[in-house]
């Protein structure tokens, strides 16, 4: 029964068009809009519904530690950077995330894991920033740890942290759409001159 | 309910109110010691031949010190070196180890060094005066030419000596003396004086053995599924998917739900999450917290019952100022680091029991009347406690009447180890009520106090338990004390109190009733001193009889241990509070900051008189640890119930304890005192949240009559 | 089929892959020292060494500790967490105790790295340890204690 309706969905899924998976469009949506300035600004805009998801703002804080849970609360126990964006010394983030999820035993719930877990560094923090300063943000190799637009387009379409948005574990809501289609808004989004909202 | 056995001349008394009279349990140890054993004078000291001295310790060790405080009681009477002594948990035995106090065996109500000073010291007075006849017998001295010091026997004229162990087995053969002489205070050589606690090392190495630590032969885990809804039952279970679970022997229906067995925990707790019970909802409380406060918050609003009235009310018609103010405190989780837990094992008609009783009085019993047992055929072993706070003294014996239930459901003799998770104890009830104060005071035009009214509504505590002969009809003190018996004069008075009817299961939560009347009291009474325009320490001093040197004492030393100037100081403000309990006096000021918008203590002075200072090492612990215990409760908890009544929280990190970074500096200073000593486990706690909150309105203008003030900072 | 070292032994466990740490130290390897107190991460009192770091056993699951050497409580050895217990012995710091495993090993941990560490420094590595005593003024006191010693 379960198997069954779990295929359903699969299916579903698979015959659907790519601008309408699970809250996120695909660049098709956009593929009306003539302006390409206009278009590219729009196409980052949809990216932004997975960058300002709480999956990836937790750990983008701007001052302080990180926060956890869909509504962004301050994460418990209280956690600080540290000089490595890994915790505190003494309490590493890998004191207690591990590299996958892990379900808690004695209730609902997870801690949520991948082999590298850490804190963007403080010059890729977003927390509290508009879209627009999140964008100027991306494209500047003094901020972004050096990236060319490539390989921000590598950075969002392959790396296996940003990818645990989309499987956060029990009790996380996944970031929308898929890495998958992050990437090819991504890549859109380059190829129109990565123009950035106002 | 079992009936608890109380000693031959005790009575069940409240609090630390009588003392009784000594009720030595000489005798037992003398004829019984064959050659080769200990020399055991008497039910609490035993010494070896190794001249290691060990104290039976009839109170529980949780964390509040009883193992070095009554060790130090027979070691200073002993004259024995603090090197030599050694502490045991004294299992359950209501004849011999019965609290003074309340004549049933139980810790609480800050009393273990209070009931054990005289009983403690004259069982170490004792088995001094034994092993010294003992040494003038063998040497063929008077007795009086013989002293003792830091365990070694000797006499100076024939210049011989020697120390306990050696002299063990002839004073072992001697009569007890009957009322032996105690030391005059001017002599005490270890009262007053600091030394390292028993407990430390074990404690500090991973090797102090608890509850969780012990495992038994077979033995089966279990945990119990318990309601989600106070007052719901089991309707029926489907227990296929847990016995699927590898390891999982067994599950049962038991009174308080569902029992799971494993032959390990993480099976215990795997079956657990696979079993399926049907809950009959049918007496369950729906309310949530809010319908719950508004209900108390009417019947605050009628007055209640008058328990205590002085002069007359109407005073407040003609008062120039009247202030008024409604109070609410939520359920509070008591969260002591180990959670509940019990071994127990059947075998042979008998039942043997290794857990942190706290009130074996009433849990053995208890147990007994479960499994159809003789009471000398339970046997408890009082374990270390991993924390407490009062969880662990049930006035219903919860948590060894689920164990007993479980051995007894298993249908055969057999090891169980109940456990608790911490979801089980953040959602199973037995918590501090929640409460409302409703108060009301009027100022004359020269800022004097004229009247004083406040009505509290709550659960009674012990109301439905086996200790509410206690209340022999009456209203129930323990919800309200700390409300009334003030030592400040306000012309007339009145304390009303409405008891509360409601499922949601209470118990006294460590400071018991001053864990809210001395936040409404003294933060009301803040209020009312600002606007008379007085300062709060001088204002309190103010309103102290003439007599009321004690309270007079730890107010004025707290003010000069912080430099009391006034309430606010550059970016900080400071606060006072004081409360008497458990016939203790503290006073605490608190000095707070403005992290935006959310406070943060940044220092607590406390000045406590306690009597003479037993461990003032051990004293100086307890309000450190007191005064972290109430802020990180005012900072941040409370137990709440969604519209539908079930408990909106489950583990620390929605009810969160408070950590390292939000611990302030604190200074304790005891007042030198010849009293008899008085209680340290629980006084420290109760003046630290008035005196935070004073300290808050003070700096921010914001009144704080709804606790825990949320938000919290941590760096 | 797991394995791995645990205070210099060799193990070889057939259990349920997903047990988490601590209960196969407590209920199989009966090395009681480390505590269970949420569960969930959030006090610390599971606190053992992992390949030198801390970690908490409550969310690890055996599985993942495959070809890991542990060090609980009852296995530290070395001068940090001689110099750590000599200082919690000395200030008496532990109340009912329950906890204190997990700081002294929290506080190791921090002393292994930071030999001489500020109050922050111990705020910030001491935070994930809960004490339900709140014995905090001594926990901090003592590991300035022992960061003095082992400087001295």
């Amino acid at each position: 029964m379960m198997a069954r309706a779990w295929l359903a969905g699969a299916l579903l899924l698979w015959a659907a068009p790519i601008h309408a998976q699970e809250g996120l469009s695909g660049p098709d949506a956009f593929s009306d809009i003539a302006d390409e300035q206009t278009r590219s600004a729009a196409l980052f805009e949809e990216m932004g519904k997975v960058l300002t998801h709480p999956r990836c703002l937790n750990c983008h804080p701007v001052t302080g530690g990180p926060t956890q849970g869909d509504d962004m609360q301050p994460h418990s126990p209280p956690v600080f950077r540290g000089e490595a964006d890994f915790g505190a010394v003494g309490m590493n983030c890998s004191t207690c995330h591990s590299a996958e999820n892990v379900e808690f035993v004695t209730e609902a719930g997870s801690i949520p894991g991948h082999e590298i877990w850490m804190l963007a560094p403080v010059s890729m923090g977003w927390q509290g920033l508009s879209l627009g300063e999140i964008c100027a943000q991306i494209k500047d190799p003094a901020r972004n740890g050096g990236k060319t637009l490539e390989e921000i387009h590598e950075h969002h379409a392959e790396d296996g942290l940003v990818g645990w948005g989309w499987h956060p574990g029990e009790g996380r809501e996944p970031a929308p759409g898929s890495q998958e289609m992050f990437g090819q808004l991504t890549r859109a989004w380059i190829d129109t001159g990565a123009a950035c909202p106002g | 309910m079992a009936r608890i056995q109380t000693t031959r001349r005790g009575v069940l008394a409240g609090g630390a109110g009588l003392l009784l009279g000594l009720t030595l349990p000489f005798g037992r140890g003398m004829a019984q010691q064959a050659a080769t054993g200990p020399f055991a004078p008497n039910a609490f000291v035993r010494i070896g031949t190794d001249d290691v001295v060990t104290v039976m310790i009839k109170h529980i060790e949780m964390g509040q010190g009883p193992y070095t405080g009554l060790a130090t009681l027979v070691a200073e009477e002993l004259d024995a070196d603090w090197s030599q002594m050694r502490a045991e948990g004294a299992p359950a035995d209501g004849q011999a180890y019965a609290n003074l106090a309340m004549g049933v065996q139980l810790t609480g109500g800050s009393t273990a060094i209070a009931n054990s000073f005289m009983q403690m010291r004259k069982a170490g007075a004792a088995a001094r005066a034994m092993l010294v006849a003992a040494a003038a017998e063998e040497w063929g001295v008077p007795a009086a030419e013989i002293t003792v010091k830091a365990g070694v026997v000797a006499h100076e004229g024939t210049g011989r000596s020697s120390g306990f162990g050696a002299l063990s087995q002839a004073a072992s053969r001697l009569p007890v003396p009957e009322d032996p002489p105690v030391k005059a205070a001017e002599d005490f050589v270890l009262i007053g004086t600091d030394r390292p606690k028993l407990d430390t090392v074990a404690k500090s190495n991973g090797s102090a053995q608890f509850t969780m630590d012990v495992y038994r032969d077979n033995m089966l885990t279990v945990l119990v599924a318990h309601p989600p809804k106070f007052g719901a039952t089991v309707a029926g279970f489907d227990d296929g998917d847990a016995l699927a679970v590898p390891g999982v022997e067994m599950v049962r229906q038991i009174p308080s739900g569902v029992a799971v067995y494993a032959t390990n925990t993480f099976a215990a707790m795997k079956g657990r999450n696979a079993l399926k019970v049907d809950w009959d909802m049918t007496g369950a409380e729906t309310r949530s917290t809010a319908q719950m406060f508004d209900s108390y918050s009417a019947a605050a609003a009628e007055g209640g019952q008058t328990v205590e009235e002085t002069g007359d009310l109407s005073a407040l018609d003609g008062a120039a100022q009247v202030l008024e103010a409604e109070y609410r405190f939520p359920f509070l989780a008591h969260a002591p680091m180990e959670p509940l837990d019990a071994v127990i094992e059947l075998g042979g008609e008998r039942a043997e029991m290794w857990f942190g009783s706290q009130f074996p009085g009433l849990d053995q019993p208890t147990v007994a009347e479960i499994l159809g047992l003789p009471q000398d055929d339970v046997k408890i072993n009082v374990l270390l406690a991993g924390g407490s706070f009062g969880r662990r003294a049930q006035g219903t014996a919860h948590l060894a009447a689920e164990a007993a239930e479980v051995a007894k459901a298993a249908g055969r003799d057999g090891a169980f180890k109940l456990v608790w998770t911490r979801e089980d104890d953040v959602k199973g009830g037995h918590y501090r009520p929640m409460t409302v104060h409703r108060l009301r005071a009027g100022l004359d035009a020269d800022g004097n106090i004229v009247g004083w009214e406040n009505v509290v509504a709550n659960q009674s505590i012990l109301r439905g338990t086996a200790m509410e002969m206690m209340l022999q009809g009456g209203p129930d003190a323990t919800s309200y004390e700390g409300s009334t018996n003030l030592p400040y004069q306000f012309g007339a008075s009145r304390i009303g109190w409405a008891e509360m009817e409601n499922p949601v299961s209470v118990l006294w939560w460590r400071s018991v009733g001053h864990t809210h009347t001395a936040y409404a009291v003294e933060t009301f009474l803040d209020e009312l001193l600002a606007a008379a325009g007085k300062d709060p320490v001088q204002g309190r001093l103010d309103l102290l009889p003439g007599d009321a040197a004690r309270e007079r004492g730890v107010i004025e030393k707290v003010a000069e241990m912080s430099g009391w100037s006034g309430s606010v100081r550059g970016d900080k403000g400071y606060g006072v509070a004081y409360t008497k309990s458990f016939n203790t006096y503290v006073a605490e000021v608190v000095e707070i900051e403005d992290r935006g918008g959310s406070p943060h203590v940044t220092r607590v002075w406390c000045a406590v008189d306690c009597g003479i200072a037993v461990n003032p090492n051990v004293i100086r612990a307890q309000m450190e640890g007191g005064i972290g215990y109430a802020l990180g409760t005012a900072l941040h908890d409370r137990i709440s119930f969604s519209p539908g009544g079930e408990v909106e929280q489950s583990n620390f990190d929605d009810y969160p304890m408070l950590r390292i970074s939000e611990m302030p500096q604190v200074e304790v200073e005891i007042i030198q005192s010849d009293a008899d000593p008085t209680g340290v486990g629980e006084p420290g706690v109760p003046p630290l949240a008035p005196a935070m909150a004073n300290a808050w309105r003070a700096l921010t203008g914001n009144r704080q009559y709804e606790l825990p003030f949320g938000g919290g900072s941590v760096a | 089929m797991t394995t791995f070292r645990v205070n210099g032994q060799d193990h070889d466990l057939d259990i349920d892959p997903d047990t988490p740490l601590l209960w196969v130290l407590r209920d199989e390897l009966r090395l009681t020292g480390t505590k269970f107190g949420c569960g969930i991460a959030q006090c610390g009192a599971c606190t053992v060494m992992m390949n030198g770091m801390p970690r908490r056993a409550c969310v690890t699951p055996i599985s993942m500790v495959e070809g890991s050497e542990i060090t609980t409580i009852e296995g530290m050895d070395g001068p940090e967490i001689s110099a750590v217990q000599a200082a919690w012995e000395a200030i008496d710091v532990p109340q009912c105790g329950w906890c204190q495993s997990g700081q002294v090993m929290s506080a190791t941990a921090l002393l292994q790295q930071i030999p001489n560490p500020t109050d922050e420094e111990i705020n910030h590595a001491m935070a994930g340890n809960v004490c339900r005593c709140a014995t905090y003024v001594r926990i901090r006191q003592a590991i300035h204690d022992a960061a003095a010693t082992l400087e001295g």
